[in-house]
């Protein structure tokens, strides 16, 4: 069926299929705009008894009926189209994460170069990337034999040698995967899909090196020469192969495929994809990410150049434990003003991580799991800025201006003083009880520099609104400005490291509902509250050693946007920094959680 | 009368229990439907293809890729053996050649031109699958594997160490609130399933595995303990390969927990049985948790009013529940009242909630995504 023209577009029915949950959200025309209006969800049900991923769809379709007083189900279990008045929909789109996601395996010539753009490839095509595969990973042969036979993905990515470059190694990755025998996780019968991105002159002899065993697509070598990636080719053909083996081979999925008037997305391409959208648009540099429960996804665009990355062993629930061990106690209760029993924490951890679906009851609770989530943020984004670099390999030609300023190839492309927005979603941040608690989790693992806009993800839309943005962009614009987003306030935190009461800021504010002078001082955190939807003129002195944007020592002004929390003026330094007496750091941190109004103190202990 | 859905773990004494055996690949099955067979029988076996072993001829021989299938006496599909002389260089006008002796055994699965590598394939693996519980055939899937019927005593854990494992259970605590400590655990609990009360201790753990018990079930254990025990972290509860020889698992938590009264009951009712245990967890979507199965003898009265699996419990009014999350972590109860308003918690969240009255009378209120049900 044709897509009705954008102009004709007024409700919109989209669906992100998650691993347990089933969201619909609906997106109508009021007035002149696109607003996102009623919201239903249903558990995913891809699993027996059911094991038909419609099942849930159309009962999270029919909740947001209800709501709406529309009727988007036939009597035959089916979505309506075209619409007829207060009956169906005129677009049904689609995301889905539903059984673990999108599973893939790259290998490439060189861990660093080709094997990076193929793990780069994936991630950005919304994949979980299990294992990467290089002719220089310090794994003897068999043992990477080995390893391709116990992964089971959902299919492999091949890069390696620039065009006309080596065709030996790239043959040798064949011949490790080639006995090995991969079997795909889904449909035991069918062929692994392979894809080749790597130079083309070894395309024929990699064909002949991997049997009949596995589904081989050649595509456009993803790194051509040395200083471009070529991502583009590889990521379509995920996508399609995503459509046609993964997908198909899910209950039900044939049908939802059939059902969405745009191919079905991995969930985290699509939430890349709308961020891609909004950072172009806007001429931005922006951070996302969604922290779950096993997982936490962060996206950057940094100079027009996206990234994504999956930590997959950083969550809140399924992978706390992890968390714990991997960052450890001493740096997780670094956040925590109240007194804490190590081997009380270590045993809830474990029994939160058995039982992920638990809730904090207490106050107590709640502070250690932020101070948990402050760590996972933390550590992905260290992750993430280790993985979104600059090409490695790429040879410089320097003059002799450059003597005192040399870089090399693979430098982080995130830079914190640059970056304009962080979007926070996933329930850790979304649900918080305070919005304060969301913004000072964000800023504590982060560590934004300069003046940045914090905003967090109502009710994690931006999935829906990235299939969206495919089909009709300005709708999904209209309503991520409007909808999804709820902005939290704006950081402003000067670049530098003091002495402790040291000046490090005089400020300005003017607004309609504040005008305020005053001075930051060094170890200080200060809130003042601008609502949302206001926007303040803000004329910021750093001290010297102290950069808010502008350069050292040098007057900053400009407009900066409210939010439900408002200024946050952070002068702990930057890197942040905590006094090295316990004591004193325990009292600082109590002096932070007063500030922001974090935590009511009177109910640590209550229960 | 109010009513939710919970999950809930199964304490249950006479199930009709049906266990999926199933090949990793395809293979063969050695049983038919009808047989009866033993925990430990074989009921299907398959051939994995060996492990694969990579040969770097050409720079082994120190020749060029492109003449290694020339080198080289063997040719794909051959089978050779470690030690034998399978190649030699051609050396300068006859001189200098050098012999190449194969390092591996095995089957030539490929000779490459381009890289120089030989693959070697080995012998083909043995792979098979026991029937865990005593029991009856009642299917088998052709090619795959079979299904298992028994009446068990069945209960779940909340989380385990180690894989299957099978042997007389052995009650070594009298009440479910005793600690099991290293002092109960005697040599000749080897072989044996042995259950204790509340927390297992660091020490008791190490005697069990050091005396060759098959498994140990209580009611918690310190994380601290279980680190020690592994020599790593637990990240993710993904757990079943481990190899420490003795399958562990825990029916509430961690921590200083007692087990369940209902449980620990079950279990000292079924003492002296033979038992199956598989201390497998795997906590994501498609949730696998710990099971003990005890089966009980074919023909014995238990096994004509075996119950068939019980549909998902509802948590209602009345409902016997196990608290699972602090401040009242590890407290049972039965629910009196399930108000359907979210109600305000001390963390400053607000969630639908439920009260429950803990066996030493109090009454308290707890959100309703922290408590289990215990079924059976």
């Amino acid at each position: 069926m044709p897509l009705p023209k954008p102009e004709n577009l007024e409700v919109i029915l989209a669906t992100d299929c998650g691993s347990t949950t089933t969201k619909a959200i609906l997106i109508e025309k009021v007035g002149n705009e696109y607003r996102q209006t009623f919201r239903g969800e249903a558990p995913t049900t891809v699993e027996e008894p059911a094991a038909d991923v419609t099942v849930g769809v159309v009962n999270a379709i029919t909740e947001v009926g209800e709501l709406a007083g529309r009727t988007f189900i036939d009597d035959n279990g089916e979505i309506i189209r075209p619409r007829n008045g207060n009956i169906g929909c005129d677009l049904y789109i689609s995301t889905s994460s539903a059984g673990g996601g999108l599973q893939m395996m790259v290998a490439g010539v060189v861990k660093q170069m080709t094997a990076a753009s193929a793990k780069r490839a994936a991630l950005g095509a919304g994949a979980i990337v299990m294992d990467v595969i290089a002719c220089n990973d310090n794994r003897p042969a068999h043992e990477q034999i080995q390893r391709i036979r116990e992964l089971r993905p959902d299919m492999i990515l091949i890069s390696g040698g620039t065009d006309g470059g080596t065709t030996m190694h790239v043959v040798q990755l064949a011949e490790l995967i080639a006995p090995a025998k991969p079997r795909p996780r889904f449909g035991g019968q069918f062929q692994m899909p392979v894809i080749y991105a790597g130079n083309k002159d070894a395309a024929g002899l990699v064909k002949e090196t991997l049997d009949d065993s596995v589904a081989l697509s050649i595509v456009e070598n993803i790194r051509p020469v040395l200083e471009q990636e070529n991502l583009g080719p590889a990521r379509d053909r995920i996508h399609d192969l995503f459509l046609e083996h993964v997908m198909a081979h899910a209950p039900g999925y044939e049908k939802l495929i059939k059902w969405a008037d745009a191919p079905i997305m991995p969930t985290p391409a699509a939430v890349g994809n709308i961020l891609q959208t909004i950072a172009e648009k806007q001429g931005i540099n922006a951070v996302g990410v969604d922290i779950g429960g096993a997982t936490t996804d962060m996206f950057s665009v940094f100079g027009g150049v996206f990234n994504r990355t999956v930590s997959a062993n950083l969550g809140m629930s399924y992978s706390i434990s992890n968390v714990c061990a991997e960052a450890t106690f001493s740096s997780i209760l670094r956040w925590v003003s109240i007194e804490m029993d190590e081997k009380d924490l270590r045993n809830r951890v474990k029994n939160k991580m058995i039982r992920p679906t638990t809730i904090p009851q207490t106050m107590e609770s709640l502070i250690f799991e932020q101070a948990v989530a402050r760590e996972a943020l933390r550590l992905a984004y260290i992750q993430h800025k280790e993985f979104a670099t600059t090409l490695k390999g790429v040879q410089q030609q320097r003059s002799v201006g450059d003597t005192f300023r040399q870089q090399a190839s693979g430098q982080t492309l995130v830079d914190n003083m640059a970056l304009d927005l962080i979007v926070g979603s996933g329930g850790v941040l979304s649900h918080a009880p305070q919005p304060q608690q969301t913004a000072a989790m964000m800023v504590d693992a982060f560590e934004p520099e300069g003046v940045t806009t914090l905003a967090k993800d109502s009710i994690f839309m931006m999935p829906h609104l990235g299939v969206l943005a495919q089909v009709h962009p300005q709708a999904a614009m209209e309503v991520f400005e409007r909808d999804c987003l709820i902005y939290l306030g704006t950081c402003i935190a000067p670049k530098g490291i003091g002495k402790e009461g040291q000046l490090c800021l005089k400020y300005n504010i003017k607004s309609t509902s504040l005008t305020k002078s005053g001075e930051l001082k060094f170890g200080e955190l200060q809130l003042f509250l601008l609502p949302d939807g206001e926007t303040a003129q803000l004329t910021l002195e750093p001290a010297r050693r102290f950069d808010v944007g502008a350069g050292t020592g040098k007057p900053w002004s400009g407009k900066v946007r409210g939010g439900t929390v408002g200024l946050i003026f952070d002068g702990r330094g930057r890197p942040l920094q905590f006094p090295s007496d316990p004591k004193q750091a325990r009292q600082r941190v109590q002096s932070w959680t007063d500030e922001m109004n974090l935590y009511d103190m009177k109910r640590v202990g209550q229960t | 009368m109010a009513k939710a859905y919970t999950p809930g773990l199964k304490v249950l004494p006479r199930l009709r229990e049906k266990s999926r055996r199933i090949l990793p690949i395809t293979g063969e099955v050695l049983v038919v439907q009808g047989q009866q067979v033993g925990a430990r029988d074989v009921v299907a076996r398959s051939l994995m293809p060996g492990d694969v072993v990579p040969v770097n001829v050409a720079n082994m021989m120190s020749i060029s890729a492109g003449d290694v299938p020339d080198c080289l006496f063997k040719k794909e599909g051959d089978y050779i053996e470690s030690g034998e002389l399978i190649g030699r260089s051609k050396g300068i006008f006859g001189f200098f050649q050098s012999d190449f002796k194969s390092p591996a055994t095995g089957t030539i699965e490929s000779i490459s031109a381009v890289t120089g590598q030989m693959i070697v394939r080995g012998a083909p693996l043995a792979v098979e699958v026991t029937a865990f519980l005593s029991g009856t055939i009642v299917e088998v899937i052709p090619g795959e594997g079979v299904v298992v019927e028994a009446i068990v005593s069945l209960i779940q854990g909340i989380f385990g160490i180690g894989g299957e494992a099978h042997g007389p259970l052995r009650m070594i605590c009298e009440k479910p609130d005793q600690e099991m400590t290293e002092d109960l655990i005697q040599p000749e609990h080897k072989g044996c399933v042995l259950v204790g009360g509340s927390r297992m201790t660091g020490a008791a753990a190490k005697r069990a595995i050091a005396v060759g018990a098959a498994g140990i079930i209580s009611g918690g254990m310190d994380d601290q303990d279980l680190k020690e025990i592994l020599g790593y972290d637990l990240g993710v509860a993904v757990t079943g390969s481990e190899r420490i020889g003795t399958t562990l698992i825990l029916t509430e938590g961690f921590g200083s927990i007692a087990m369940a009264q209902r449980t620990f009951t079950l279990f000292k009712s079924r003492e002296g049985a033979e038992t199956a245990i598989d201390g497998t967890t795997q906590i994501r979507a498609g949730v696998v948790r710990p099971v003990i199965a005890i089966p009980w003898p074919e023909g014995s009265n238990e096994t004509a009013n075996a119950m068939m699996q019980p549909t998902p419990s509802v948590l209602e009014v009345g409902g016997h529940v196990r608290i699972i999350r602090d401040p009242y972590f590890g407290a049972i109860g039965n629910v009196t009242d399930l108000p359907h308003e979210l109600q305000g918690l001390d963390s400053g969240s607000k969630a639908r909630v439920l009260k429950v009255k803990v066996t030493d009378g109090t009454e308290v209120v707890v959100p309703r995504a922290n408590v289990e049900l215990i079924e059976g």
